[in-house]
C-alpha cells in the first residue's frame, strides 16, 4: 500500500432513517498510520458514519473504497473480514471473565491433536499471546487472569482496544474511548491510540472532548446534520474554528451550513 | 476430580502467586472461594448431626446418604449449566419422572432390553431439551415460562404413559444393579489410586507446561498441598465405602459426569461460551458466538441429566410412580448447586457444586430422617437453607459490586 491511497474511503455516502436523512453525501477517507478524529454535535450523523463502516447500517448511496477497491459491507462480519474493527462505546466485555478469555471471545484458540475434536482450549498459547499483545501496546494490566470485571474503566478500555487488535485490522473504529475516563486513565487509552497509529493502523476516533482530539488526531473530520463540514489537519487548525465548524457559526465564510435549520434550532 | 483440579490450576495461577493471603478475607466475603464455604458448611452439618445421633457418620449411613445424593447430584449438574446462562429450568423434576417412566414401561411391559430402554429414555429427556430450549430461543419467551409449561405439561405425559397400573416394579437386574452394585475393596483401591494420580498427572503436567510457555506458574509446594488434599479425601471416601459395601456404580457414575462436565465446561471452547452467554449475552453475540444454539444446547444437556438422574432414582426404589420427579425433587436439584455457590444471576459456578451440594441437601435430609423429625421440619429447614444459600448468593454479589467488580 502506498501513502497515496487510501485504507478506507466513502464517496458520497448518504443514509436515511424514514424522514431523518442521517447521512448526506458524505466523503471521507483515512490513511494507514493515521489517527482522524470524528467530531460533531449531538445527533450530527457520527455514530450512523461509524456504524454504516462497521456494517451495522447499509449505506442507501454511495460507494465504500477499502485500500482502494469498492467492497459491499453487508454486515458487522463483513467489515471484521476486510480488516475493520469496532469497539463501540458499551465495549461488549463479558465482566465474568478474565482479559484472555475477553480477548479471545468468539475465536478461542483450541489445541492440537485431539483437542481438535473436542474443541479443547489451548489456554497457554492465548495467554501467551495475550501477554505479548498487551506488552507490545504497552499497556499495563498486570494480572491477566483477572476478572474484567475488577478493573478500571480505562483498563476496560484499553482490554477492548486490545481486543480488536487480536484479528489485524487495518482500520479501527473508536466509538468514545475516552468518554467517562478520568484524567489518567484518559492518558493511558490515548497513549494508546498513539501506539495503533506507530504500528501503521487508520484509528478513526469519535470524540465530544477537543483537547483529547488536538493531542491525538492527525486530522479532524467535522459533520454537521449529516453534512461533511470540514476537514481539518490538527497542525493547521485553531480549536475554535474547529467549534465553528461544528456548530455552523463560521464566520467568514458563507453558504456552507443550512442557515434555514440554523433558524429552526434558534427558535 | 482431575479435570477441574488442573483447570483450577490452568485458568487460576495468580490465586496462588497474588500477594493475597490477607485478603483471603475479602475474596471469601465476595464469594470467590465458594468451594472453601460449602466444605465448612458440609462440615458443620455432619459434625451437628453427629453429636446428636453418632450412627450419622457410620459408614453404612454415609454410602446410603451417598446413594440418595446421586439422583439430585446428577439433575443439579444439568441445572449447573442452565444457571450458568443465567436461565432456570423448572421442568427438570418432571422431565426426570416421565423418562423414568419410559423406561421402566419399554422394559417392564414392551420387555425391551435394558440398555435399548435406558437409551430411549434419556433420548427422550434429550428431544423435550430440544424442544424446550426451541421455544425459549426462537420465540423469545422467558426460560421460566417455558419450562413452567414443562413442570405442568411432562406429569401428564406420565400418567399417560404409567397407564392405569400408576406403578410400574422395576425387575431388570441390570436397571436395578445401576444402583445396587458394589465393587470389591480392592477395585475401591485401583480406582482410588488411579484417581488421585490423574489428578496429580493433570495438575503437575499443567504447570509444566505453563512453565515451558514461560507463564508464570502456582508454586509446586502449593500444588502437592493440594494433590495431597485430594488424596486425602479419595482415600477416605474409598476408606469408608469399602467398611460398608464397598464402591457403588452410582458414585462412579454421578463422579464420570461430574468430571466430564466439569471439562466441558472449563477446558472447551463449548463451555467457554456458556460462561460468555451469561456474563454478557450482547458481547457474546457480537463476538459471533451463536448465543441462541449455546442455549439450546445447554437446555438439552439439562433435560439429558435429568433424564439420567430419574433413571438412578427409579433405580434405587426398584419402580416408578406417578409421583417419581415430583415432591421437592426438582427444588432439591437447583437448590443444589445455589447452595454450593452457584449464581442465580448467571456467568458464575461450577460443575462441582452440582456434588456438593447435592451431598449437603442430602445430609440435611438423611440427618433430619435419622433423628426422626417430622416432614414438616424437614421440609422448613430444607427450605430455610435454600433462602440463606440464596441470601449469600444475594450479598456476595453486593460486595463484589461495592468492590467495583460486577
Amino acid at each position: 500500500m502506498n501513502g497515496n491511497t487510501p485504507v478506507l474511503a466513502l464517496q458520497g455516502v448518504s443514509k436515511r432513517f424514514g424522514p431523518v436523512q442521517a447521512l448526506s453525501e458524505v466523503d471521507f477517507e483515512i490513511h494507514e498510520g493515521e489517527v482522524v478524529a470524528l467530531v460533531g454535535d449531538n445527533g450530527a450523523g457520527k455514530s450512523t458514519m461509524v456504524k454504516t463502516i462497521a456494517g451495522i447500517h447499509t449505506a442507501d448511496e454511495g460507494q465504500i473504497l477499502f485500500e482502494g477497491s469498492e467492497v459491499k459491507i453487508s454486515g458487522p462480519t463483513d467489515a471484521t473480514r476486510l480488516g475493520i474493527a469496532t469497539v463501540y462505546q458499551d465495549l461488549a466485555l463479558c465482566d465474568n471473565l478474565d482479559v484472555v478469555e475477553n480477548l479471545y471471545l468468539g475465536r478461542e484458540r483450541v489445541g492440537d491433536g485431539p483437542a481438535s475434536v473436542t474443541r479443547s482450549l489451548d489456554e497457554t498459547a492465548m495467554e501467551k499471546r495475550t501477554h505479548e499483545l498487551l506488552e507490545r501496546l504497552a499497556v499495563t494490566i498486570t494480572d491477566v487472569r483477572a476478572e474484567v470485571g475488577t478493573m478500571s474503566g480505562g483498563q476496560r478500555q484499553q482490554v477492548a482496544i486490545a481486543r480488536s487488535l487480536l484479528g489485524d485490522p487495518k482500520v479501527v473504529l473508536l466509538d468514545e474511548p475516552t468518554a467517562a475516563l478520568g484524567v489518567r486513565q484518559t492518558a493511558m487509552v490515548l497513549g494508546l491510540i498513539k501506539r495503533l497509529r506507530e504500528e501503521g493502523h487508520g484509528v478513526l476516533v469519535i470524540s465530544h472532548n477537543l483537547a483529547d482530539v488536538f493531542e491525538v488526531a492527525n486530522r479532524i473530520f467535522v459533520l454537521r446534520l449529516g453534512r461533511p463540514a470540514g476537514y481539518f489537519a490538527v497542525g493547521e487548525a485553531s480549536q475554535e474554528q474547529i467549534v465553528a465548524a461544528i456548530t455552523g457559526a463560521e464566520f467568514g465564510r458563507a453558504g456552507n451550513g443550512q442557515p434555514e435549520h440554523e433558524e429552526e434550532e434558534e427558535r | 476430580m482431575s479435570a477441574t483440579g488442573g483447570g483450577a490450576v490452568a485458568a487460576k495461577p495468580e490465586v496462588e502467586t497474588a500477594p493475597a493471603r490477607m485478603d483471603l478475607v475479602r475474596r471469601f466475603i465476595q464469594g470467590d472461594l465458594a468451594e472453601l464455604r460449602v466444605v465448612l458448611v458440609l462440615a458443620v452439618i455432619w459434625v451437628i448431626f453427629y453429636v446428636q445421633e453418632d450412627r450419622f457418620l457410620s459408614s453404612v449411613n454415609l454410602t446410603n446418604l451417598v446413594l440418595q445424593a446421586t439422583a439430585v447430584g446428577l439433575v443439579a449438574v444439568g441445572v449447573v449449566l442452565v444457571l450458568l446462562l443465567g436461565e432456570i429450568d423448572l421442568s427438570v423434576g418432571a422431565v426426570s419422572g416421565l423418562c423414568a417412566s419410559i423406561m421402566a414401561v419399554l422394559s417392564v411391559k414392551h420387555g425391551w432390553s435394558p440398555y435399548l430402554a435406558i437409551a430411549a429414555a434419556v433420548l427422550c429427556g434429550t428431544a423435550i431439551g430440544l424442544f424446550q430450549g426451541s421455544v425459549f430461543t426462537r420465540f423469545g419467551i422467558p426460560s421460566f415460562v417455558v419450562t413452567l409449561a414443562g413442570l405442568l405439561a411432562w406429569p401428564g405425559a406420565q400418567l399417560k404413559v404409567l397407564g392405569e397400573t400408576g406403578t410400574v416394579n422395576i425387575n431388570d437386574p441390570k436397571i436395578t444393579g445401576l444402583v445396587s452394585t458394589f465393587y470389591s475393596d480392592a477395585v475401591g483401591w485401583i480406582f482410588a489410586l488411579l484417581a488421585i494420580g490423574a489428578f496429580a498427572a493433570v495438575t503437575l503436567l499443567g504447570r509444566q507446561r505453563r512453565l515451558r510457555a514461560g507463564l508464570t506458574a502456582p508454586p509446586l509446594a502449593t500444588l502437592l498441598i493440594r494433590v495431597g488434599l485430594v488424596a486425602v479425601v479419595v482415600l477416605v471416601a474409598i476408606w469408608v465405602l469399602n467398611d460398608d459395601r464397598g464402591l457403588p456404580l452410582a458414585v462412579l457414575i454421578l463422579l464420570g459426569f461430574v468430571v466430564l462436565f466439569a471439562y466441558v465446561t472449563r477446558r472447551t471452547q463449548f463451555g467457554r461460551h456458556i460462561y460468555a452467554v451469561g456474563g454478557n449475552a450482547e458481547a457474546a453475540r457480537r463476538a459471533g458466538i451463536h448465543v441462541q444454539r449455546v442455549r439450546v444446547a445447554v437446555f438439552m444437556i439439562a433435560s439429558t441429566m435429568a433424564a439420567i438422574g430419574g433413571i438412578m432414582a427409579a433405580s434405587r426404589l426398584l419402580a416408578v410412580n406417578q409421583s417419581s420427579g415430583a415432591g421437592d425433587f426438582l427444588l432439591l436439584a437447583i437448590a443444589a448447586p445455589v447452595i454450593a455457590g452457584t449464581s442465580l444471576f448467571g456467568g458464575r459456578g461450577s460443575v462441582w457444586h452440582a456434588l456438593l451440594g447435592a451431598l449437603v441437601i442430602q445430609s440435611i435430609s438423611n440427618g433430619m430422617d435419622l433423628l426422626g423429625l417430622e416432614t414438616s421440619v424437614k421440609f422448613m429447614v430444607t427450605g430455610a437453607v435454600l433462602l440463606a444459600a440464596v441470601v449469600v448468593d444475594a450479598i456476595t454479589r453486593r460486595q463484589r459490586q461495592a468492590a467495583g467488580r460486577v
